[in-house]
């Protein structure tokens, strides 16, 4: 049997790696402390048979609950920590350095799931549903993409159509992060309305949605993933998210938070992938010593060091940003961009450098291959960043 | 009621450790980090303190007014801190570092005391009786359970084969076994708050306690390499080889 495994418990020092390159505050740094502690205990030693099961870890996920980590970002009087972004990509990269299904398991449950509800909603709404989900007793997920409108969400072909009392939701959507769980009390979906697109909230488990058997997927095992079908919903006057017709402009506003924080989560993998390699090229003999001696793999994760600093850069200067109420559109792109990336190339790298032993699923790195694929695809392909990093720059396309 | 709870802040453990090699101590420089078994003390402290509608104080000595480890303690619920930090601690042996404690113990006004059996540092598991005979109060030892009912404290005292009950009137020291509760994450809220609680940093002077050191290390050697264990492959009577291994080593 191949034993590849032995260096994935290894902690690793916990404040020196967040000094070197930008000052956080303590509070930031406490908290990447906290949450590397529980990838320590909790993440690490469980996200392979996760993996191999595609496991949802609730209980896991219900702890990040109580240590905060959804409600970071939101105010304290819907149950937030009124906390800055920045934090909260602390908590997603390292998360990510664990496992990144349960890394976007939080982005997605914080970016997709309860922002759009804290952005748009109205006060009844936010107070209905923010409490729980900044206390990780509820997810909430974002239904968008349709089989035929993924970057092209202008195509939604879901239809609201007004009743007496509010509105009949029909169509379906395609690939809805966190929609499945046995936490999941809330789905805000998009759905074309008269001359627009609008979005509106449902609770889970109303008559008419149906959530799909979860896919099998090539990566990203343990997080929650499903197809919905709408068949006529209906719901209240209340459940019109913002305005109606501005559903699109809306959810574009979201994605440029969520692309930040998915870009944390590619540096996370990154940085995983940096792990488990230095640690296999210094145990892993051949011809007569470990094979991190020969430049062929030394370089390698020369490279990998390389990209994670410029992506680690990246993505704080972008998180900064918006912390700051400066513009970040094409910042939040260049991140994603670079880091998701640096990413895919890192877990590459990293089954190269472990050879054989990095082609067996029971290795990290295989998973690592097999979850950093969808970052260059998913809150925008790599063509979308390049296009909106083209457009910013003033070119016509 | 107030719970005093010890916390130790250790240099992290997963990064390289290194002897002084003129005092053969530990070099503790750079940030630390609460010592993993306090983080058991400072859970069980919290715990009772919601039951009884008490406070807990988190009481440390540590170099260079460290005071990292002791935010971990305050995020995860403690009210507030007593530091006691001073240049003339540096190679304090277990008996000095009791006396500081106890001064520091007199300070805050607990009736109770809860402590780790042993620090993963240092080891000696002295301590806690150490400052419970310098107070005159009793000492309740390796408790994986801990209980006030009125005045009485109560524990189950971890033993070999079992456990015993002991009891005592308070005030008292408590030492509690790792693995007696799961110790709570820091909330995100928890950490925000932490930066406002009260932290006071105290000096020798500030105690009255003078700094005197009984204790030399004298030397410091590697511990003999663990031998390699016995190899065999399974030919069907594995389960008996091994049941007769158990029978000799006398754990059955």
């Amino acid at each position: 049997m191949l034993v590849v495994m032995s260096c994935i418990f290894a902690r690793q020092p916990r404040r020196e790696r967040f000094k070197v390159h930008q000052e956080f505050s303590e509070v930031q740094l406490q908290l990447a402390a906290t949450v590397a502690d529980f990838v320590s205990s909790e993440v690490l030693p469980n996200a392979g048979a996760w993996d191999e099961e595609h496991r949802f870890p609730i209980e896991q996920v219900r702890m990040m609950g109580e240590m905060g980590l959804f409600g970071i970002v939101f105010p304290e009087e819907y149950g937030g920590g009124a906390g800055d972004f920045t934090s909260f990509c602390l908590a997603v990269e390292e998360l990510a350095k664990g496992d990144a299904s349960i890394a976007i398991t939080l982005s997605a449950g914080v970016g997709l799931g309860a922002n759009p509800i804290y952005q748009f909603g109205g006060e009844e709404q936010r107070q209905r549903w923010l409490p729980q989900l900044c206390t990780g007793s509820a997810l909430a997920a974002f239904g968008l993409t349709e089989p035929d409108a993924g970057s092209d969400a202008g195509a939604t072909q879901s239809r609201a159509e007004r009743t007496g009392s509010g509105w009949r939701i029909s169509g379906s959507k395609a690939y809805i992060t966190n929609s499945g769980t046995e936490m999941t009390k809330v789905i805000t979906v998009t759905a074309r309305t008269g001359q627009g697109i609008s979005a509106f909230v449902i609770p889970a488990g109303a008559p008419g949605l149906t959530v799909e058997p979860a896919y099998r997927k090539l990566g990203w095992h343990a997080s929650d993933t499903h197809g919905l079908t709408l068949d006529g919903v209906e719901v209240g006057e209340e459940s019109l998210l913002g305005e109606e017709g501005r559903g699109f402009r809306q959810f574009l506003a979201i994605l440029d938070d969520g692309r930040i924080s998915v870009a944390a989560l590619a540096l996370g993998q990154a940085e995983a992938c940096l792990r488990e390699s230095l640690a296999y090229a210094k145990t892993r003999n051949a011809f007569g010593g470990p094979i991190g001696r020969f430049q062929a793999i030394a370089f390698k994760i020369a490279d990998m060091e390389t990209a994670i600093e410029a992506a680690r850069a990246l993505v704080y200067r972008a998180a900064g940003l918006k912390d700051h109420g400066a513009p970040f559109k094409k910042e939040a792109a260049v991140a994603k961009l670079f880091a998701t990336e640096a990413a895919v190339a890192a877990a590459r790298e990293a089954v190269q450098i472990f050879g054989g032993a990095g082609f067996i699923e029971e290795s990290p790195v295989a998973r690592y291959f097999r979850d950093s694929k969808i970052l260059e695809i998913g809150e925008g392909t790599s063509e979308i960043q390049r296009m909106v990093i083209a457009r910013s720059l003033g070119l016509p396309v | 009621m107030k719970i005093a709870a010890f916390v130790k802040q250790i240099p992290d453990q997963a990064a390289p450790q290194a002897l002084d090699p003129d005092s053969f101590r530990l070099v503790r420089s750079g940030k630390m980090i609460i010592d993993d078994s306090d983080s058991y003390g400072v859970e069980v402290s919290l715990q009772l303190a919601e039951k009884l509608g008490a406070e807990v104080v988190v009481v440390s000595m540590a170099p260079g007014q460290e005071t990292s480890g002791v935010r971990t303690a305050l995020a995860m619920g403690a009210a507030s801190a007593i530091v006691v930090s001073d240049d003339q601690l540096a190679g304090a042996d277990a008996l000095l570092t009791a006396r500081v404690l106890a001064q520091a113990v007199s300070r805050t006004g607990a009736d109770l005391v809860v402590a780790a059996t042993e620090s993963t540092d240092g080891y000696t598991g002295t301590v806690p009786a150490q400052v419970a005979a310098l107070l005159g109060w009793p000492a309740l030892t390796f408790a994986k359970e801990l209980e006030v009912d009125g005045s009485t404290v109560r524990i189950k005292r971890q033993t070999e084969d079992g456990f015993d009950e002991v009891e005592a009137e308070l005030p008292a020291v408590v030492s509690v076994t790792a693995g007696s509760v799961v110790p709570r994450y820091p909330s995100f809220k928890g950490i925000m708050g932490a930066k406002s609680k009260p932290v006071e940093l105290l000096s020798l002077a500030d105690l009255g306690v003078a700094a005197e050191v009984g204790e030399r290390v004298l030397g410091v050697r590697d511990a003999e390499a663990r031998a390699a264990g016995e190899v065999f492959e399974d030919d069907g009577t594995a389960e008996e080889r091994i049941v007769a291994f158990l029978d000799e080593i006398k754990v059955l």
